[in-house]
């Protein structure tokens, strides 16, 4: 085990070097660059900005001083916002997408299995339309759409959540309804055929002659069987979550991480796109370590052993 | 010997689109006390619906039972609630699957799956079913149970497996065990293996056992008594030695002829021509006409009543009717030739 996760950290280090190289090299071959705006600087200035932030080295003397130094976790100072560290921006806004994250992966979770467990009871019945019917609308509805029908019926019309801002959990809980609506519907449409394919195999049988109630059946036994395409699904959806949540901050006004790579691009920010870059790759892989781990617990048969890994 | 299940005229059918199947058409037979009673039969003759009937494992809808009863301890178990049922199965009446492979549950440990009936019926607690559950692995000759029973299906072989699947259906000592198919997916050495523990086990327990089987091999070894089923229907009843050395139904015949004989090298291996019925549209007299070699024009409309043969042995032929033209039992039948001839 212990063999296992240095090897997985072996290659997490590996991914994130290749993803820094190319980042950087991409981000230098995007026209334009930090100190560029429709209001020209006078040259001087510029030249000794270039000078201070060390834009004039060569490229590849620029590229092995950034890898030196995010070894070391410094990630420099922004380009745009004086006298602010990397780590500073990421340390201020990543909680605010982490908080609505948590709160819509939790929401996508619970409700998404519920409603393809219900649909694979039901199935073809009226309980699997209705939940199949919410799960096309989730799907086919985008979640800026989602999000301006939810602050006009539940902010304007009923007045009964704050439209925008984050203050409290009660302004968290448009976003994150509004941030959970795809991934919700995917995870029921999942769980619903995988439900269904787990109902009809013979073990379900056996259970059944055992004389168990078909409580016992559906949740011992076939739960936790249909639930490993959904955790296959969770690290993918994790990262989608905390990145993809740019627009959702945007419409109500959140000052998270999704927002801040989005503009940092824009700005031709360098070490703030390297800075959240890295988080974010650092976060993608480490979730897919953790889900493969959680595979292992919930399925006997996918063991995380040394033995897999020398082979 | 006592009777302890009676089925009468029992018929089963599914709804499906392309309108109902009779699956299973009036079927009647009993099962003893510690006998073992053989259904036999090929693909889709109603043999595996009869037993899982019995289990009421068929999902209604779309299955429905639509005559008849099933009587085990002078109760009708087609009338029985869910929750009733949820009593017997497992207890009362126990079933092992056809394929050990898929029928155990990957994610759970063979000592949970055995522990789950005990805690259920008798009340045990958890750690108590532990040490029977290593009792009984140790019953069905798995070696080093205390450490196999915390293992996962997937670590444990397919003969092995299947000897779990006979621990689990034997945790609660049922008073009848249902054998769908035990040994088809296993290898030929491993069959007689599992075969030979079930025959124990049954001179231990005492369980009577319904044993659903395409195999004659099979039958002829651990069967007391045998029924044929066709169509739907059960077309000969009798006794193993009846219906090995004196087969009385056309279809037993072919069934018989068609199992590879060991001093027949060079011939080729018979099989009954044509295919079974449809059900969905079953035909008004016998299920075997279209098939059957010595078929009259009175089996197409009628079918026939049983006749019986001896006390314990009847078939549902036409060519029993003392009308009938008298028929030999054809020569790659006789499976038992010596003993006939003698």
């Amino acid at each position: 085990m212990a063999k296992y996760l240095l090897k997985r950290i072996g290659y997490i280090i590996v991914s994130l070097f290749f993803i820094i190289t190319i980042t950087f090299f991409l981000m230098q071959a995007a026209p334009g660059g930090p100190f560029a705006s429709e209001r020209k600087l006078p040259p001087e200035i510029e030249a000794q900005m270039n000078e201070a932030y060390g834009l004039n080295d060569p490229i590849h003397v620029q590229y092995f001083d950034y890898l030196v130094r995010a070894i070391t976790l410094d990630f420099g100072p922004s380009f745009k916002y004086v006298g602010q560290e990397v780590t500073d921006i990421i340390a201020r806004s990543f909680p605010y997408s982490l908080i609505l994250g948590a709160e819509a992966i939790l929401l996508a979770l619970s409700f998404g299995v519920l409603l393809g467990v219900i649909a694979a009871l039901k199935h073809n019945k009226f309980g699997d339309y209705a939940a199949m019917v919410i799960a096309v609308l989730g799907i086919s509805v985008p979640s800026f759409i989602m999000a301006t029908i939810l602050q006009y019926i539940f902010a304007i019309k009923l007045q009964a959540l704050p439209v925008a801002r984050f203050e409290s959990f009660a302004h968290t809980i448009l976003p994150a309804v509004a941030l959970a609506t795809t991934p919700l519907a995917f995870i029921a449409r999942l769980m619903r055929s995988s439900m269904l394919e787990v109902l009809n195999a013979d073990y379900i049988k056996t259970a059944r002659s055992k004389g168990l109630s078909s409580r016992v059946v559906t949740y011992k036994h076939g739960l936790r069987n249909a639930i490993l395409p959904v955790v296959s699904y969770l690290g993918p959806l994790v990262v989608s979550i905390l990145t993809g949540s740019f627009i959702i901050e945007k419409i109500f006004g959140i000052p998270g991480l999704g927002n801040e790579f989005v503009v940092s691009v824009t700005n031709r920010d360098y070490t703030v796109i390297m800075g959240t870059t890295v988080f974010f790759s650092v976060l993608l892989l480490v979730s897919i370590l953790i889900v493969d781990l959680i595979y292992g617990l919930v399925d006997p048969r996918i063991k995380v052993t040394d033995k897999g890994a020398e082979k | 010997m006592s009777k302890i299940l009676e089925v009468n005229d029992l018929s089963v059918s599914f709804d499906t689109y392309g309108g109902d199947v009779k699956a299973v058409r009036g079927v009647t037979f009993e099962l003893n006390e510690k006998e073992t009673l053989a259904i036999v039969g090929e693909s889709g003759s109603g043999k595996s619906v009869t037993a899982q009937s019995l289990m009421r494992l068929i999902p209604m809808p779309p299955g429905k039972f639509v005559n008849g009863s099933i009587i085990f301890k002078g109760q009708d178990l087609t009338e029985k609630s869910e929750k009733q049922m949820e009593a017997i199965r497992g207890k009362e009446i126990s079933m092992i699957f056809q394929d050990p492979m898929t029928s155990l549950n990957p994610t759970m440990t063979i000592g949970k799956q055995i522990s789950e009936s005990l805690i259920k019926h008798q009340n045990m607690s958890k750690k108590d079913a532990h040490e029977r559950g290593i009792e009984l692995l140790k019953l069905v000759g798995i070696p080093t149970p205390e450490k196999r029973i915390n293992q996962y299906p997937h670590e444990y072989s397919g003969g092995m497996r299947q000897r779990a699947m006979i621990a689990i259906a034997l945790a609660c000592n049922p008073k009848i065990l249902i054998a769908d198919e035990p040994t088809t997916a296993l290898d030929v050495t491993i069959q007689a293996q599992i075969m030979d523990l079930m025959k124990e086990l049954q001179e231990k327990t005492g369980t009577a056992i319904l044993l659903i089987t395409h195999d004659l091999g099979v039958v002829a070894n651990a069967a007391h008594r045998v029924a044929v089923m066709y169509g739907g229907k059960i077309v000969e009843t009798g006794d193993v030695d009846e219906i090995f050395y004196n087969p009385q139904h056309p279809y037993t015949w072919g069934l018989l002829g068609s199992m590879p004989k060991l001093d027949n090298r060079d011939e080729e291996l018979q099989a009954i021509p044509g295919s079974p019925p449809d059900l969905a549209d079953p035909p008004k007299g016998c299920p075997f006409v279209t098939r059957c070699p010595f078929a009259m024009k009175v089996c197409e409309n009628r079918m026939p009543e049983y006749t019986d043969v001896s006390n314990t042995q009847k078939a549902a032929c036409w060519l029993l009717d003392e009308r009938a033209p008298k028929v030999e039992i054809p020569e790659s039948a006789r499976v038992g030739g010596t003993k006939v001839h003698g």
